[in-house]
């Protein structure tokens, strides 16, 4: 047996353009098969005789390959080399086959053969359009019980792997003079025009060769030469050239605002066994100054009673398995058209040994070039007929072929039926990009009309049709000037959209418009009877053209089946909107590299491996990883809190303050516009000072707070909360650089600058003095709220006497790199006396202890300073600062707002809940009056109770009233308190 | 994705580089703390939020960190202009890109001429 036999018996000898001596093993549904190198799995298996793919979507009915290319709406395949890569839903006329490759059919059980769910098709009357809507109403648990998981698996496609990808997909931008989106006669030609002005050119197409029409359309010549060839010669041509990108296997999917277009390049799906250093898919984001669209146009299918069956295909698509991979679509073929293009694939299928059943042409008057044509190979011609039903059931076997208005209907046997409604120009793109589009009345089409980018469409997509204009255009678009001519044998003409004869509305017949959703014309003619009257309401009633190949071949025999029920003209009823992606695009493609470790970036600090080792557990904040506790052994979370709350109090505790936003706040004019930008003054405040400050917006709500320290006359050292630090920035730059431009002032975020180490705790300046120089440590020369530059074990340092916890305490800011030295030295001193290390929820918890507030915890930005109970913190000598005229508005100053209070449970083992909400009366009807909700809630150690801080309406005239947080279960008593809970004195703090 | 133009660093620059700012060419009344109620909506709360030519103020976070104004059509999204802060309003032509009114978002997409 020779190489070429092999690889089917319904391969041509001497048809196409792939090498028979280079083959290619795969398997479909387990059976292996023999493939040629260039193959698609389509055209391999019709090599077999093997037309049936798959079953449909609703009515499992079998499934043939519709197309040629990348519009296929039926041949559905999961495509795997391994267990982890395995991916449903492939179009089996893009997959090009690969040696080893596995090939499964989709949507079918037991066997694609015998499908149990094809039972689904005899009780079709039942799932007619807005059949789910419909039927599946009430009651509302069956929703996700019942009916959802039945509709899934009823009405599934493909089954996505369960395993992670383990390919990598890239990434990569460029810019470029101009993209040409399209490699056909009229891409390649206004690629050659453009690259020779010297312009950067981006040619992309999705095929794996250039060509587009060319790999079916062999009669046609371009320079002289067969139309194939040349587009080969010209790819090499520009590729050469180092202006010219010429991308193929790379579809652009998405053209988006101001040039910005998305490409995927398909870059190892076809390769056998891909170098592990290649991506599977590449993204390209392309910023093109000018884009040529040349994306041609797609051949519709026929619409009547039972043009589904496997067998039946576009004629073009016939015409590239003939001319492009040598394999016949049958032995006994027949042709129903409404346009010129099916008789030139019956042309060729008849001068290459296959048999033409009959042409059977919906339109009176065929051209008599055509006529002629067929006559002289023998082909009968039937004009003025129609194709008004075909019978097989795995395969079409047969046409019943009739007169235009009925009357002498005959069956003819058939092993295929080709057809061709005509062409439907690709302006999806042009869409994408915003352009609006004309009805052309005479060729029922809708074409580019007026562009909103700096675009333009050539060729087929553009209506062009006859070729020498097409290539004119072509030369025009590029911007240079190319000599160049070509030559084809027949003008096309014709084309129909809408239901064709015997599936008109007085009929009952499945003739199908969307073969991927089982929509049917008379589905279409359901939703306008049901008063669908908008092209979008009938595209989601039906689900027309809203499966992924988002109709490309349906859309337009739906308008016009639409537009025919509803007697308005096509262009009235309107065209749904193109969106991107034009096919579907991987996920992995779009994720890229950002996945895994790199999906959201963790920002750690520059003690994180210390902490690590020291058994921390992590929370995240923001982006940021910080220490949350670190538990001994043994020690669960709330053990190891209440120790490190504990020993903080008694002897000491280190913690990793280094997430603080810090901006350095500079200039001649720094106090002045701090004095802006706080509600507090800042004039007075001296050097070597510092002082807690209180941001708000200009609605007078608290936006930020933090401790400010004053470095010098014209330095100050700011701090905002871990999460407020980019916003403060901003907040602080937006004012500076538009409302307050006349200060000399400069900001500069130094967050990732310090490491911040804080010492807290009796014995806190015992642990920190023998690494500090340059400051007096006591308190009579370095108090509470004291700042000074100095250095800490000789690195420079500044250093803050600052507590969150109400003790002793400092915290040490050293440059970043040196902050692990440090850290670990004063932990090394610390332990040995007792102390510990601890993280976020001691330092809320020792916070809570002392009724310090949390911004964007205890505060939700509805929360004037006032509500925090820093009424204190609010200048009332400034003349101005953001947010002083908010603060007067009247509901800002009412009576009975809601103010942050401490409450205690009546039990005082019970910890309340954050969010719990706050009543007066636990037993009044519902919806209850809720008088505000508790922010934050713990239990703590050093009270040996638990304490709460929330937000109550009139809280601080409520002191000592019972209140009530009534949860699911229970309802928890509360008292209403001052909000320090620990020290009340605070003298603590002065140690 | 936009191509903005940093009237500062004086390039094309891609969308990602920016961040949008709200409405431009609203001051900051400067004895913000005497104006009436009624002023002081005006001044924070309301916006024109006009559908064709809208004035806007962007930044440059990722790139100068500069904030400016820029005149920009909301149907077309095309830009203008770009121009400093601090300069005045620059008067340009309607666009005629907002020539009819549409009713909803889906009437747009039927809307083929």
């Amino acid at each position: 047996m020779s190489a070429s036999s092999n690889s089917g018996a319904y391969r041509i000898k001497g048809a196409g353009r792939l090498t028979p001596a280079r083959t290619a093993r795969f398997t479909f549904d387990g059976k292996s098969y023999t493939a040629l190198e260039g193959d698609t799995v389509a055209s391999a298996l019709l090599a077999h005789g093997v037309h049936l793919l798959g079953r449909s979507f609703k009515y499992h009915r079998p499934r043939g390959i519709l197309s040629a290319g990348p519009e296929e709406p039926n041949a559905l395949i999961d495509v795997s080399r391994d267990a982890a890569r395995r991916q449903p839903n492939v179009r089996a006329t893009v997959q090009e086959v690969f040696d080893g490759a596995k090939i499964a059919s989709q949507n079918r059980w037991p066997s694609l053969k015998f499908d149990v769910g094809a039972i689904n098709n005899l009780f079709s009357p039942f799932f007619a359009a807005g059949f789910y809507y419909k039927t599946f109403m009430w009651p509302r648990e069956a929703w996700v019980k019942v009916y959802e998981p039945f509709i899934r698996r009823a009405a599934g496609l493909g089954v996505a792997p369960t395993e992670e990808d383990p390919d990598h997909y890239a990434s990569r931008y460029a810019h470029c003079d101009v993209l040409i989106a399209g490699a056909g006669v009229a891409g390649l030609t206004a690629a050659l025009s453009a690259a020779a002005t010297g312009q950067s050119v981006f040619l992309v197409d999705e095929q794996p060769q250039v060509g587009g029409a060319l790999h079916y359309d062999a009669a046609t010549t371009i320079d002289g030469q067969n139309g194939y060839d040349w587009a080969q010669r010209t790819a090499a041509k520009l590729r050469a050239m180092p202006n010219v990108t010429v991308l193929t296997r790379t579809t652009v999917f998405g053209y988006y605002n101001h040039g910005f277009l998305g490409l995927v390049e398909r870059v190892t799906d076809h390769v056998a066994k891909p170098g592990k250093d290649l991506p599977r898919e590449r993204l390209w984001q392309v910023r093109a100054k000018r884009v040529v669209l040349a994306t041609g146009s797609i051949e519709r299918h026929m619409v009547f009673a039972n043009n589904d069956r496997p067998g039946i295909m576009l004629a073009s698509a016939a015409r590239t398995f003939l001319n492009h991979h040598g394999v016949a679509v049958g032995r006994q073929v027949g042709v129903y058209t409404a346009h010129d293009s099916a008789y030139e694939a019956a042309f060729d299928l008849k001068r290459a040994g296959v048999s033409i059943a009959a042409i059977v042409d919906n339109r009176p008057d065929p051209s008599e070039a055509l006529l002629a044509e067929a006559r002289a190979l023998g082909i009968s011609v039937l004009s003025g007929h129609a194709v008004t039903d075909t019978g097989g059931r795995l395969r079409t076997s047969s046409m019943t072929v009739a007169r235009n208005g009925g009357g002498d209907a005959r069956k003819i046997a058939v092993d295929a039926l080709i057809v061709s409604a005509g062409w439907t120009p690709s302006v999806h793109l042009f869409s994408q990009s915003r352009g609006k589009l004309r009805f052309d009345e005479a060729n029922q089409r809708f074409l580019p009309d007026i562009y909103a980018q700096d675009c333009v469409s050539i060729g087929a997509c553009n209506g062009t049709d006859d070729l020498a204009e097409l290539i004119g255009e072509a030369i025009a678009a590029g911007g240079g000037s190319v000599a160049l001519s070509g030559e084809n044998r027949f003008e096309w003409t014709g084309g129909m959209i809408g239901a064709a004869e015997g599936a008109g509305p007085d009929t009952t017949v499945k003739a199908f418009v969307d073969f991927q959703h089982d929509v049917t014309a008379k589905d279409i003619r359901l939703a306008v009877r049901e008063g669908m009257h908008s092209i979008e309401h009938i595209k989601r009633f039906t689900t027309n053209g809203m499966a992924s190949d988002q109709g490309k071949l349906s859309n337009m025999h739906g308008l016009a089946i639409a537009a025919e029920m509803l007697d308005r003209p096509i262009p009235k009823v309107g065209l749904t909107t193109f969106r991107a992606p034009y096919t579907p695009v991987t996920y992995g493609t779009l994720v890229g590299h950002s996945r895994g470790e790199l999906f959201d970036p963790a920002r750690k600090t520059p003690m994180h491996a210390l902490e690590t080792a020291e058994g921390a557990e992590f929370e995240d904040v923001g982006n940021w990883k910080r220490a949350w506790y670190y538990p001994k052994r043994g020690e669960d979370m709330l053990a190891a809190v209440n120790r490190e709350c504990r020993t903080v109090r008694e002897v000491a505790g280190v913690f990793n303050g280094s997430t603080l936003g810090k901006i350095e706040v500079v200039g001649p004019d720094a106090a002045e516009f701090l004095n802006l930008l706080y509600t507090n003054a800042w004039g007075n405040l001296k050097p070597g000072k510092s002082r807690y400050g209180i941001m708000t917006r200009e609605d007078g709500f608290v936006y930020d707070d933090g401790v400010v320290g004053r470095l010098a006359e014209d330095r100050f050292h700011v701090t905002t909360t871990t999460g407020g630090a980019p916003r403060v920035l901003h907040h602080m730059e937006d004012y500076l650089q538009t409302e307050f431009p006349h200060l000399r002032v400069w900001l500069t975020s130094t967050t990732e600058q310090w490491a911040v180490i804080a010492v807290q705790g009796p014995k806190a300046r015992e642990i920190i003095e023998p690494f500090v120089e340059g400051v007096d440590l006591s308190n009579e020369a370095f108090p509470h709220m004291s700042v000074a530059e100095c250095s800490v074990m000789g690195a420079p340092a500044r250093l803050f006497r600052v507590s969150f916890t109400g003790e002793l305490g400092y915290e040490i800011n050293v440059p970043a790199d040196y902050g692990p030295a440090v850290w670990k030295a004063i932990w090394e001193r610390a332990e040995p006396m007792g102390a510990c290390l601890y993280g976020t929820e001691t330092m809320h918890v020792l916070r809570a202890e002392k009724g310090y507030i949390i911004v964007g915890q205890d505060t939700d930005g509805t929360v004037t300073p006032d509500d925090a109970g820093l009424a204190w913190a609010v200048s009332s000598k400034k003349p101005d600062f953001v947010g002083i005229r908010g603060l007067k508005r009247p509901d800002l100053v009412r009576e009975g707002r809601k103010q942050l209070v401490g409450l205690l449970t009546k039990d005082p083992n019970v910890v309340l809940e954050e969010g719990g909400q706050i009543v007066v009366d636990p037993n009044q009807p519902k919806p209850m009056t809720m008088l505000g909700h508790v922010t934050s809630a713990y239990w703590s150690e050093n009270c040996g109770r638990s304490i709460a801080l929330a937000l109550v309406a009139g809280g601080r005239a409520r002191m000592g009233e019972t209140l009530y947080v009534p949860l699911a279960d229970r309802t928890i008593e509360v008292e209403v308190t001052d909000m320090v809970f620990f020290d009340k004195q605070g003298g603590r703090i002065h140690g | 994705m936009l191509l903005i133009h940093c009237p500062y660093c004086e390039e094309d620059r891609s969308e990602l580089e920016f961040r949008w700012a709200g409405e431009a060419h609203i001051a900051r009344p400067e004895n913000i703390a005497a104006i009436s109620d009624e002023e002081f909506a005006e001044y924070f709360f309301l916006r024109n939020n006009e559908k064709g030519l809208t004035y806007e103020r962007w930044r440059h976070i990722h790139g100068c960190g500069r904030f400016f104004n820029a005149a920009r059509d909301t149907v077309s999204d095309r830009f203008l202009t770009t121009y400093k802060a601090g300069l005045p309003k620059q008067v340009l032509p309607e666009t005629g890109a907002s020539e009819k009114t549409v009713e909803t978002y889906e009437a747009t997409e039927g809307d083929a001429r």
